[in-house]
């Protein structure tokens, strides 16, 4: 099921470390305009800084990465982070929605509000047009009828799905999901992968670094295989999980085989 | 992987009464802040005389200068009516200035008042500091002990006994240079005599116009021995005054020659043959004692206890005003520590290093520092590089930068309180770090912060009582006044206690309101190491993102 469409994403040569060692060593890849694409790979391969630095919320190192026109590069040669850097980088958050592993809806706000706020305060909307716009996502995700509810009161699954509505809300060319299900009880994941996948339907760009190998393999339009801050292997999710190229990630897929079959 | 937990926090109606008070508060804040700092209206500059601004203080009470038992509105005592005799001579209009006693030359040299009298002595220690008049009032030490006392009758009788005065008096040094060896100093004569009626002193050294007054109608004491020593009262100028210490000689001689300065001592009992020594003038007395007299009459035991509510009644429209000085001062002050503690916790917690240090400096500084120091030195000490405050700006001042120290910690708690992953989901939407902290972090916050800020306003609104020493009449101040004044600090005191509690009440229970409302106000989200390094801010190092 193959898409048509220019790269919406482009990385080159990405790379970034922490105190305790590099995390990203010169990752490249571009993604078309309507990709699902699924990023998996053992803890601690970097694939939520690679998620974090896409919409800078982690500064690259070196590098360049452009989505949806926007440019954030540097040479690593920099003393210090300047201006057009860090403009660039608010611009990138404009574009790009994410959603994390942990709820961090805002819990002195209901969840219109949560939905509301960055159109209001970033986007200078009418608040008429906010609260209408609100009002649709949550219909979308399936919560018409907790608008008037705080956060504290949701269960996990409708907190997740709460916080796609906030980032939709920006009307972002790409959304990132930095683990959304891995804190959620068994039960409750499907109602928030479903949301991704009508989402996808409708054409949303969309990233997700995900544990859920069933869910990668069947709804991704490909799957990033990552491991030692590397992308490894980068295929179809029935041809990577069925004859991967790659030592390595036939390795770490041997764990899940039996959630897959 | 963490597991998903459930988070515990405010239900919605709490959060939205939470909001309430910020925003309730928040303007009225403001608004008491701004009253402060519009300059007062000028009064009507109707008096056509210049005015003779002199300080004193009139807690230091009878028969110096103190509230008129009669109607505590009035300020009386002989000192009162030497200073409107001079003024009166000079064609001038006299204006009083209520200071400390301790801080009487300080607060000439700050320029608050251009004279100071009250019982002011002239010592080689004080002529180093100001000029004094000639003396207008020369008087000596009077040793005072129980009615059936029969082993005191001299100073030298004391070594081996316990003898209360004042503190840092010339006759405290009397006293050591006696060779007392337990000597109890007070703060005010009401207090040792009464101490030495309940037998915990054996004796008292006063002034003698102090004695006079505070023990010469009590049947229960008596004075024993002669006149100790010898202290002349002045009056204190600046030593750059020499004009109008010219003038003021003049006055005063005038007044001496006249007979005027006579009459007056003879009405308020004060003359003694020191007095007719100093002035040359052995004359019987020229008036009947008719101040005394009218003093003592207020000090009867026999005073009836609807006499005594009929006065305290009297003391209200006193205690009124200077409650409102408190509460002004309180809420100022308070209202400046919100705003700066807010900036401080911030600039500490997000700004630039340097700034970042300096805040840490700052509020290690106040929190280290006595509150008492830092409003003496904003009020005496500043004018000396040209900064001359209003004592309301000084109090306010002082409080507010002291408080605005201990806030920001209460702040910078509330901060550290909301989970990074606030920030980011806020930076993550595009916000900008201000409009991430000011439309997420901070509301959060301030609700954390909210019941110890609540709290510290008690405690501020009891601090306030420390602007009594910048001149102002608060509550305490006015306190001391009617206490000396009436010899009561028993009664005085639970009225004034009454009053500090039911100011404060209000703001006990917005405290236990908002503290029962936030107990149960934890965080939802806070579930560290879901993404990134660091779950939460760190103390020491800002995250990467901001």
């Amino acid at each position: 099921m193959t898409k048509v469409g220019a790269p919406l994403i482009h990385v080159e040569n990405l790379c970034k470390s922490f105190e305790d060692g590099e995390v990203l060593k010169n990752v490249s890849i571009d993604i078309r305009e309507g990709d699902l694409v699924s990023v998996i790979g053992p803890s601690g391969c970097g694939k939520s800084t690679f998620l974090r630095c896409l919409n800078c919320m982690e500064y690259l190192d070196s590098g360049n990465i452009t989505i949806a026109g926007v440019t954030v590069s540097r040479t690593g040669t920099e003393e210090h982070l300047d201006r057009p850097f860090l403009e660039a980088c608010a611009q990138m958050r404009k574009n790009v929605g994410m959603v994390f592993q942990s709820v961090n809806l805002f819990p002195h706000k209901t969840v219109l509000d949560n939905v509301m706020l960055a159109p209001l305060v970033v986007k200078k909307e009418a608040p008429d047009q906010a609260r209408e716009n609100a009002l649709r996502l949550l219909a979308k995700v399936g919560l018409k009828d907790f608008a008037a509810r705080y956060p504290a009161t949701l269960s996990g699954g409708q907190a997740q799905r709460a916080s796609i509505a906030r980032a939709l809300a920006m009307n972002p060319k790409v959304m990132l999901y930095d683990e959304p299900t891995s804190a959620l009880d068994p039960e409750l994941v499907n109602e928030v992968l479903q949301v991704m996948k009508d989402l996808d339907a409708e054409g949303m760009t969309q990233i997700i670094v995900t544990h859920h190998m069933r869910f990668a393999r069947n709804a991704s339009d490909y799957i990033v295989f990552m491991d030692g801050g590397e992308i490894v292997e980068k295929d179809d999710g029935d041809v990577l999980f069925t004859t991967p190229k790659n030592e390595r990630t036939r390795e770490f897929l041997r764990h899940f085989t039996e959630e897959v079959a | 992987m963490m597991a998903h937990e459930r988070h515990r926090s405010a239900s919605p109606d709490e959060w939205k009464m939470a909001g309430q008070i910020v925003r309730v508060l928040f303007p009225l804040f403001v608004l008491v802040l701004t009253l402060c700092l519009v300059p007062g209206i000028p009064g009507s500059a109707a008096a056509e005389k210049p005015a003779l601004k002199w300080g004193g203080d009139t807690e230091g009470g009878a028969p110096f200068m103190f509230a008129d038992p009669a109607d505590p509105d009035m300020l009386i005592g002989f000192e009162v009516e030497i200073v409107e005799q001079i003024a009166d001579y000079l064609g001038m209009r006299a204006e009083f200035v209520q200071n400390g006693w301790d801080n009487l030359i300080p607060g000439l040299q700050r320029h608050l008042y251009d004279i100071s009298i009250n019982g002011l002595e002239i010592t080689p220690e004080h002529k180093q500091e100001v000029n004094f008049s000639i003396p207008y009032y020369r008087t000596f030490l009077q040793l005072s002990v129980r009615r059936d006392e029969k082993g005191i009758t001299s100073l030298e009788d004391c070594t081996d006994k316990v003898v209360g005065t004042l503190k840092q008096s010339y006759a405290y040094f009397t006293l050591v240079d006696a060779g007392v060896k337990d000597i109890r100093t007070y703060e005010d004569e009401i207090n040792a005599y009464t101490d030495l009626q309940n037998g915990r002193l054996d004796a008292t050294l006063f002034d003698a116009p102090i004695a006079i007054y505070y023990a010469g109608f009590n049947p229960e004491i008596k004075f024993v021995g002669g006149p100790i020593g010898e202290m002349e009262y002045g009056i204190a100028l600046r030593k750059e005054d020499t004009e109008l210490l010219r003038k003021i000689n003049e006055a005063v001689v005038h007044l001496r020659d006249s007979g005027e300065l006579r009459r007056i001592y003879d009405r308020w009992n004060l003359w003694s043959p020191v007095m007719a020594d100093l002035f040359q003038d052995f004359s019987p007395a020229k008036e009947a004692p008719s101040r005394f007299q009218e003093w003592a009459e207020h000090q009867k035991p026999e005073f009836t206890l609807a006499l005594r509510l009929k006065r305290y009644a009297g003391f209200l429209p006193i205690l009124g005003r200077a409650a409102v000085v408190t509460m002004e001062v309180s809420l100022a002050a308070m209202a400046l520590a919100i705003v700066l503690g807010l900036f401080l916790a911030m600039t500490r917690i997000f700004g630039p290093s340097l700034l970042s240090h300096l805040a840490v400096l700052y509020i290690e500084f106040i929190r280290g520092t006595p509150v008492l120091i830092q409003l003496f030195f904003i009020f005496y000490g500043l004018p000396h590089i040209g900064i001359k405050l209003s004592p309301f700006v000084a109090g306010v001042l002082g409080l507010g930068l002291n408080y605005a120290a201990y806030e920001a910690e209460n702040y910078r708690a509330g901060l550290l309180s909301v989970p990074r992953l606030q920030m980011e989901g806020a930076l993550a939407l595009g916000m900008s770090r201000w409009e991430a902290l000011r439309h997420v972090v901070l509301p959060q916050a301030i609700r954390v912060s909210l019941p110890p800020v609540t709290n510290d306003f008690i405690s501020l609104l009891k601090d306030s009582s420390l602007v009594s020493v910048i001149t102002m009449v608060d509550l305490t101040k006015a306190y001391g006044q009617l206490a000396t004044t009436y010899y009561d600090y028993f009664g005085t005191g639970i009225l004034v206690a009454i009053i500090y509690l039911l100011l404060g009440l209000p703001f006990v229970r917005l405290a236990r309101w908002t503290e029962r409302r936030m107990a149960v106000a934890v965080h939802g989200g806070a579930i560290p190491g879901g993404t990134g390094r660091n779950g939460k801010y760190s103390l020491g190092r800002k995250p990467a993102s901001y």
